[in-house]
């Protein structure tokens, strides 16, 4: 790892104040999981790493009349053993209980989960792609059994973060402060494809900082389900996974929001799927015509044709379970 | 405001419990735990694998959590406990039922990945004194093995929890010298 000069910040306002000086040649530390591994790796070569670790009262599960309010550097494993998650939200809680291993869950936080850059080897290796301003996507030709089959335009990334699909089907938002003040986004906006920044996964600004996540209590009626698939059954990222969070009102899908992983660049909200289930029994025959709909638009790159049945798949097992 | 940044590289002065005892360092800035453990406080027990987050071999307890050394700057464990294997030993200075248990049971072999698994069993059976064979894949499931096939590594897990609780557990001859 290279040098760097470190700074840990006390105050929310320390922190935007040094990221914003060091302008654009600072990173925010959180839990450091997967920065400390781009560092190593030398993709990414900051001069400054600004410690948020050392931040007072961002570490709370908070449950209030609208919902559930997560401080940013709460860990993954925290967010896991919480009893309201578990049993308001189990969507997220099934998401989380297949992110990483328990060791990483530990230390991960929410807002570097969401926060996390791609896992494309291109981009983690040495390799001038396009997202590092690069020329080209060499997934486009090369090795792309793990990349995108939809939303893919010129990079062919997927978005690593199971916390995030599950977030977005939650119809979560993420607060944000920064020099310019505070703000809060729906988490869906928060995303960003390559058609619309070649660069980052999300809108977040040099000086910007994710202090809390929220998630508005389900109606009643709600349920939820995630399914995903590895390659490996210990621990391993998403080859897709697929997140159904429904209300039923005797036996019929009054509302719903479907989010598939590991399938596009950013958490890829199946509005296609959607519209089939909604206002429906969640017969086989409507699973079938939804989860269909959801893969319609898929482009395979050379490699990863396999990931249209296998989301196919999961999608059907997590209305099946929504169902039940 | 742009600023011009310095890259430092001057050492950093940190305290923190090590081991239960009270430990200062100095080290350079951006070095992992990993690094400040093996170089700059001479304890080697824990050990560096893939670096990556990936083989848990460098697994330690930090506040009594098990956490991965290598991804870990040394800088955040100021003024925190930092447990590695050399401190997994009693009070009185035997070694911990867990130890003890590997040992019988020939649960380790080339001994690379130990104190990985060590460590991050010492803190499930702190939680979770009869954890089930689930249980314990679960908890291990970060830690790599490449010589012992697992098997003996929760079959030692499981009779460390038995003897803990106080249990009269025998290492059942078979298991140590194979059927006869
Ligand atoms: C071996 C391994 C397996 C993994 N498997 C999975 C998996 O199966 N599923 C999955 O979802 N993830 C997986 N991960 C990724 C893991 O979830 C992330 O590394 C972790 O969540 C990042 O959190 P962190 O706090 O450590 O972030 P950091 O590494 O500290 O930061 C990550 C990024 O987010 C930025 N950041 C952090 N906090 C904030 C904030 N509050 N505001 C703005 N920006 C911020 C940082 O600048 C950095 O760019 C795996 C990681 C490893 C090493
Ligand atoms: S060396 Fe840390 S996980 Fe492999
Ligand atoms: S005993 Fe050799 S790697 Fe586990």
């Amino acid at each position: 790892m290279r040098a760097f000069e470190f700074h840990p910040a006390h105050q929310i306002s320390d922190a935007i104040r040094s990221l914003d000086e060091a302008n654009g040649n600072a990173r925010i530390c959180a839990g450091g999981t997967d920065l400390l591994s781009r560092l190593k790796d030398d993709v990414d070569n900051p001069e400054r790493l600004v410690c948020i670790r050392t931040l007072p009262d961002l570490r709370y599960i908070r449950n209030d009349k609208d919902g559930v309010r997560i401080g940013a550097l709460t860990t993954l494993s925290t967010i896991e053993e919480d009893a309201y998650v578990q049993k308001q939200l189990p969507l997220l809680h099934q998401a989380l209980q297949v992110t990483a291993a328990p060791q990483i869950r530990n230390q991960a936080t929410m807002g570097g989960s969401i926060c996390q850059r791609p896992r494309c080897w291109y981009l983690r290796g040495p390799f001038d792609c396009l997202r590092k301003g690069g020329k080209e996507c060499f997934a486009v030709y090369g090795e792309n059994k793990y990349h995108a089959i939809l939303g893919g335009h010129l990079c062919y990334i997927v978005h690593p973060s199971d916390s995030a699909t599950a977030l977005v089907a939650l119809n979560a938002s993420v607060k944000i402060h920064g020099s310019k003040g505070e703000k809060t986004v729906p988490i869906e906006k928060f995303f960003v494809g390559p058609e619309v920044n070649i660069l980052k996964e999300n809108i977040l600004e040099d000086d910007e900082i994710i202090t809390e996540v929220f998630i508005p209590h389900p109606a009643p009626g709600c349920r939820g389900a995630f399914n995903k698939s590895r390659e490996r059954q210990s621990y391993d990222f998403a080859l897709a996974s697929a997140a159904v969070q429904c209300r039923m009102s005797r036996g019929v899908c009054e509302d719903v929001r479907v989010v598939l992983g590991g399938v596009a660049p950013i958490p890829w909200r199946s509005r296609e799927a959607e519209a089939v289930v909604r206002g429906k029994k969640l017969s086989a025959a409507t699973i079938r015509e939804a989860s269909e709909a959801a893969l319609r638009n898929a482009k395979p790159l050379t490699q990863n044709d396999y990931k249209v049945d296998l989301t196919k798949l999961l999608l059907t097992k997590s209305f099946q379970q929504v169902s039940i | 405001m742009a600023k011009k940044l310095k890259r430092k590289t001057q050492k950093v002065h940190i305290a923190f419990t090590l081991n239960g005892e009270p430990c200062e360092v100095a080290f350079a800035p951006h070095k992992t735990l990993l690094e400040v453990l093996r170089e700059d406080l001479n304890l080697t027990g824990t050990k560096h694998g893939c670096e990556l987050g990936e083989c848990g071999t460098c697994a330690v307890l930090v506040d009594r959590k098990p956490v991965l050394s290598c991804l870990v700057l040394g800088l955040t464990v100021e003024g925190r406990e930092v447990t590695t294997v050399e401190g997994m030993q009693l009070a009185d200075g035997s070694l911990h039922p867990l130890q003890t248990a590997f040992a019988d049971l020939g649960a380790a072999q080339c001994g690379y990945c130990t104190p990985g698994f060590l460590l991050t069993a010492k803190e499930l059976l702190e939680k979770n004194s009869k954890p089930t064979r689930d249980d314990i894949k679960e908890a291990l499931s970060g830690n790599l093995c490449r010589c012992t096939g697992y098997i003996k590594i929760y079959e030692a897990v499981e009779l460390a929890a038995a003897r803990m609780r106080g249990e009269a557990a025998e290492v059942p001859e078979e298991v140590v010298l194979g059927l006869k």
